[in-house]
């Protein structure tokens, strides 16, 4: 019997405000411990919070591209649990009023993922442990966080990573958090459950606690799959329970069952008045988003007429799809820096990590120029390749690199070229006249040829034509 | 009458120096304090430095802050960077703050004297002060007798002459309380009127800082000082100005008495409150009767909620960033458990254990939310009757200050029951002056708050100070101890 997989995720994304939701300190990932800390983060007696107005924008941003409903109104909530990471024995999260509800995300297979909710809440500070102590490094300790909570509807490995891909591609070009997993800046807990294909009701679901990679989250979901399909199939009962993975064994272990659940006991959090939005402030934040990957994509193929599969690769990360619009402006063919783009950069910057950077040595307006001269008839294509590989080399301008021999068309005499192109071609000459329309390629080549590419070919065909009607 | 204005005279008529007169009181303080045990640090060093700044400031000529060079007492749960600040708990015996409450940075920036930090029940807990981990504070009107609480050790400096006036905070009478037991006056202000930034807290939606004082322009005077929207507190909003208004006729207003306040009450105390009544009749002020019904469950309301935000607030002290730890521990489930057994004293671990059941799962709807849902009932009450009146009159306490060591044989909803008038007002969130208006039996001075409405603090000190000019100040009772100048 093949088992149905039911899937939903819980997302934690750390916005990336410059500080942290309810104090001043820095958000910066690193640094010394406990120097990105002072009394509010780190829960001194009789410090207050207050609420970061930026945090909640983006956290209004997060839900607005992934199609949520925005609350006019919610709350902060307290958070009970005792664990050194967490200073004053409580998360301000939010509980019953979250600041959005309802959206979703959608697969490529068409299949819609829905968000129950999104909320924001305070990430905990790290435990270090160091020669046989446990060290407290509270610098990430009240750096905002959003949770996104999933609806079960994800039913395979492959659609839970998906979902996260999709995630995270969006709220990167939000611009609303980095989501590095291996900087713990985007982490997810995955509950699974199996059913009886067809079967109305759900099984009983296990979570899997704080995964860091999309490696991890496929193959603990792979495995717990197993675990529970060999516990079903041998007449067993699954028990509720929360389980880590470890990514050594690749396998899931209990954390602990249902009667160990904790109790949060939430409560409203007096300390932070209500979380109040207009129409207004929702509207003006929603206009403020930047087109999202999927639009930007669309308009590339649609409007520019950039090929479908270098439209998505250039969509893909933000800075490279920002950096192609600038190198394309106001030229001629968009085509062109597209295909510089995806050929001669993405070669030399190859890897995800590397392009999601996106800091090469040549700058947009540096191969905007490239383009420009080229379009100008300056240089040809050839020459402009060449010269990109050399640019990414040197980090010099192609007005450094090329001399000036290449550069100057008034070195060019189209006219002299021609001429004597004609006079060594005979046959392909007469041939021309004689009506043979093809012949006039192997004088343009020939004219090339000998200016060893400079020469304008447009001009270069215009000029042949003139000479060959006139005798 | 003020206090304060009449020690700045001495001062800008160079009858004294402020260094003169800080000595004076700081040796007063520890003259005094073997005996009242009202202060639980001392800050001598603090308060000779803004001294002498002070009277640099009167050798240039210049003139003088409304509590500039005037000494003071701060409750020991309002931070103050560099001085221990203890709340009067085992678990804060050593902590040094590493900044300054708001209230505390706006009376420094006057050059404000502080004399030391007043004694109280450990994390504001108690009715008495006797829930302090330094033992209680003394009743300066009768020895025998408790100061009250919390603020019990701000009430009775103030009280005997050991600070002109002192700084408290009142979750659920904590300064109108023991005020009237000291026979001082104390004032909490509307919620949101003062800055919590560095208050330490016991109950966050009921806590409050306000003034104790001689008499009510004092109040009024001190209130102006340390009122101010904070950005670090996004509850507070500050409240208007009162101290320039205080001579208003109170012909025509309208003062609401609720049956509900009177239940209870020992004799001598109705009786003064009835004299007092007469009086503001006297006065031209109308008396109108008003319903509140719900008063009959504030003990329950306040005690569910104040212990929910409690068992919250206090989950933090677990000995690992600062405070007390304990010694002896094998893991750190032990070395947390240890740590608050051994550093909370009874009363705060009653409270954060009722605070814990009440948000458990399967009691929140039943206790919290009810409890949420009741207050909202009782503010609305609050709001209806004062659109009939211009405040509202009811004592303070159902009797007089209790003798030391008695609220120890009692229940602790016994002990609780001497909350009933004042609890009601934190969960309406009002302003509300206490004032001396009678001595009963031992010579305990006897209370009545006046209640007014939300940041209308003017009108409830108006009538105070109405009050005391009509009696000529026969119930502000000098103790006859600390410095009388």
């Amino acid at each position: 019997m093949k088992w149905e997989t039911v899937i939903g995720l819980e997302t934690h994304v750390e916005l990336s405000t410059k500080s942290k939701i309810f104090c001043g300190c820095t958000t910066a990932f690193g640094g010394e411990p406990n120097t990105h800390c002072c009394p509010v983060c780190t829960g001194q007696p009789g410090s207050l919070p207050v609420l970061n107005r930026q945090a909640v924008e983006y956290a209004v941003k997060a839900g607005l591209v992934l199609n949520c409903r925005i609350n006019k109104y919610s709350r902060m909530d307290r958070k009970h649990y005792v664990y050194p990471d967490l200073p004053k024995a409580y998360q301000i999260s939010q509980y019953d009023r979250p600041l959005c509800t309802g959206g979703y995300v959608e697969l490529k297979n068409g299949r819609r993922i829905n968000i129950t909710r999104i909320h924001i809440e305070e990430d905990a500070g790290k435990l270090i442990h160091a020669g046989g102590k446990v060290l407290v490094d509270y610098n990430r300790g009240g750096v905002p966080l959003i949770e996104i909570v999933s609806e079960p509807d994800i039913r395979s490995a492959e659609e839970a990573v998906e979902y996260l891909e999709k995630l995270q591609l969006t709220l990167r070009a939000a611009g609303v958090s980095d989501c590095r997993m291996q900087e713990g800046s985007l982490r997810c807990d995955v509950n699974i459950s199996l059913r009886a294909p067809g079967a109305s009701s759900y099984g009983t679901r296990c979570e899997i606690k704080n995964l860091n990679s999309f490696v991890s989250v496929a193959s603990a979901i792979e495995h717990e799959y197993e675990r529970q399909r060999d516990i079903l199939e041998s007449g067993g009962v699954v028990e509720q329970e929360t389980r880590r993975y470890d990514a050594y064994s690749g396998e899931t272990s209990a954390m602990r069952g249902k009667e160990n659940a904790d109790d949060y006991r939430y409560f409203r959090e007096p300390d932070i008045i209500s979380i109040v939005l207009t129409d207004e402030e929702i509207e003006a934040l929603r206009a403020s988003l930047p087109e999202l990957p999927d639009a930007r994509k669309r308009r590339y193929v649609d409007v520019l007429g950039i090929p479908e599969a270098d439209a998505a690769m250039i969509a893909k990360y933000r800075r490279v799809s920002d950096y192609f619009e600038a190198a394309s402006y106001q030229t001629a063919s968009p085509r062109i820096a597209a295909t510089f783009i995806v050929t001669s950069m993405f070669s030399f910057i190859s890897t995800e990590a590397a392009r999601e950077e996106w800091l090469p040595p040549v700058s947009a307006e540096q191969l905007r120029e490239l383009i420009l001269l080229m379009e100008a008839g300056k240089i040809n294509r050839n020459v402009a390749k060449q010269t990109l590989s050399r640019m990414l080399e040197t980090g010099k301008s192609a007005a450094e690199l090329l001399s000036p021999e290449e550069l100057e068309p008034a070195g060019v005499d189209v006219d002299a070229l021609c001429r004597k192109a004609i006079a060594e071609n005979a046959a392909a000459a007469s041939d021309y006249r004689g009506g043979k329309e093809k012949a006039l390629k192997a004088l343009i080549g020939a004219v090339m040829k000998e200016s060893r590419g400079r020469a304008p070919a447009a001009e270069v065909e215009a000029s042949l034509k003139e000479l060959l009607s006139k005798t | 009458m003020s206090r304060i204005k009449r020690i700045r005279s001495l001062l800008t008529s160079k009858q004294i120096s402020c260094r003169e007169l800080t000595r004076l009181y700081l040796e007063a303080a520890e003259r005094e304090n073997g005996r009242l045990n009202a202060f639980i640090s001392i800050t001598a060093e603090t308060a000779m430095e803004a001294a002498a700044k002070t009277d640099e400031k009167l050798s240039r000529g210049e003139p003088l802050q409304a509590l500039e060079g005037i000494p003071f007492v701060l409750k020991d749960n309002i931070s103050t960077a560099g001085l221990k600040t203890t709340c009067a708990s085992r678990m804060l015996e050593n902590y040094v703050p590493v900044f300054d409450a708001k209230v505390w940075g706006l009376l420094k920036s006057q050059n404000a004297v502080l004399i030391g930090k007043g004694n109280m029940d450990e994390f504001a807990m108690g009715s008495t002060c006797e829930n302090s981990y330094f033992g209680g504070a003394k009743n300066p009107m009768n020895l025998e007798h408790a100061a009250g609480g919390s603020s019990g050790g701000v009430a009775a400096a103030v009280g005997a002459n050991l600070s002109v006036y002192g700084i408290g905070s009142d979750t659920g009478g904590s300064i109108r309380e023991p005020a009237s037991f000291c026979g001082v006056v104390g004032l909490k202000p509307t919620y949101g009127a003062v800055s919590r930034n560095g208050l330490i807290a016991y109950a966050s939606s009921f806590d409050q800082i306000g003034p104790i004082t001689a008499c009510a322009e004092d109040a009024a005077l001190v209130l102006d000082a340390i009122s101010e929207r904070d950005e670090g507190d996004m509850t507070s909003a500050g409240t208007g100005k009162t101290a320039g208004s205080l001579n208003r006729p109170l012909r025509g207003s309208r003062i609401g008495i609720a049956p509900q306040f009177f239940e209870g009450v020992s004799p001598e105390v109705a009786k003064a409150l009835q004299e007092a009544m007469s009086l503001y009749r006297a006065l031209g002020a109308e008396l109108v009767d008003c319903d509140l019904p719900g008063i009959g469950y504030a003990l329950p309301v306040y005690y569910i909620l104040a212990c929910a935000e409690a068992s919250s607030n206090l989950g933090r002290y677990d000995g690992i960033r600062y405070g007390y730890r304990a010694k002896d521990f094998d893991s750190l489930d032990e070395m947390i458990c240890k740590t608050r057994s051994e550093g909370f004293g009874p009363e705060v671990k009653r409270r954060i254990l009722l605070g814990t059941y009440v948000l458990s799962a399967g009691y929140f709807d039943a206790y919290y939310k009810k409890a949420k849902l009741l207050q909202a009932k009782i503010r609305d009450e609050f709001r209806k009757a004062l659109d009939g009146c211009d405040f509202l009159l009811a004592p303070t306490t159902p009797i007089t200050a209790i003798k030391s060591g008695e609220s120890m044989k009692m229940s602790a909803v016994e002990n609780y029951a001497m909350d009933i008038c004042t609890v009601t007002i934190n969960i309406a969130g009002l302003p509300a002056v206490s004032i001396p208006c009678g001595f009963g039996g031992g010579g305990l001075p006897i209370g009545m708050q006046l209640i007014g409405r939300h940041f209308d603090e003017g009108t409830i000190l108006n009538a105070a100070c109405a009050f005391e000019r009509e009696t000529g100040g026969k119930y502000l009772k000098n103790s006859g101890m600390g410095v009388l100048l």
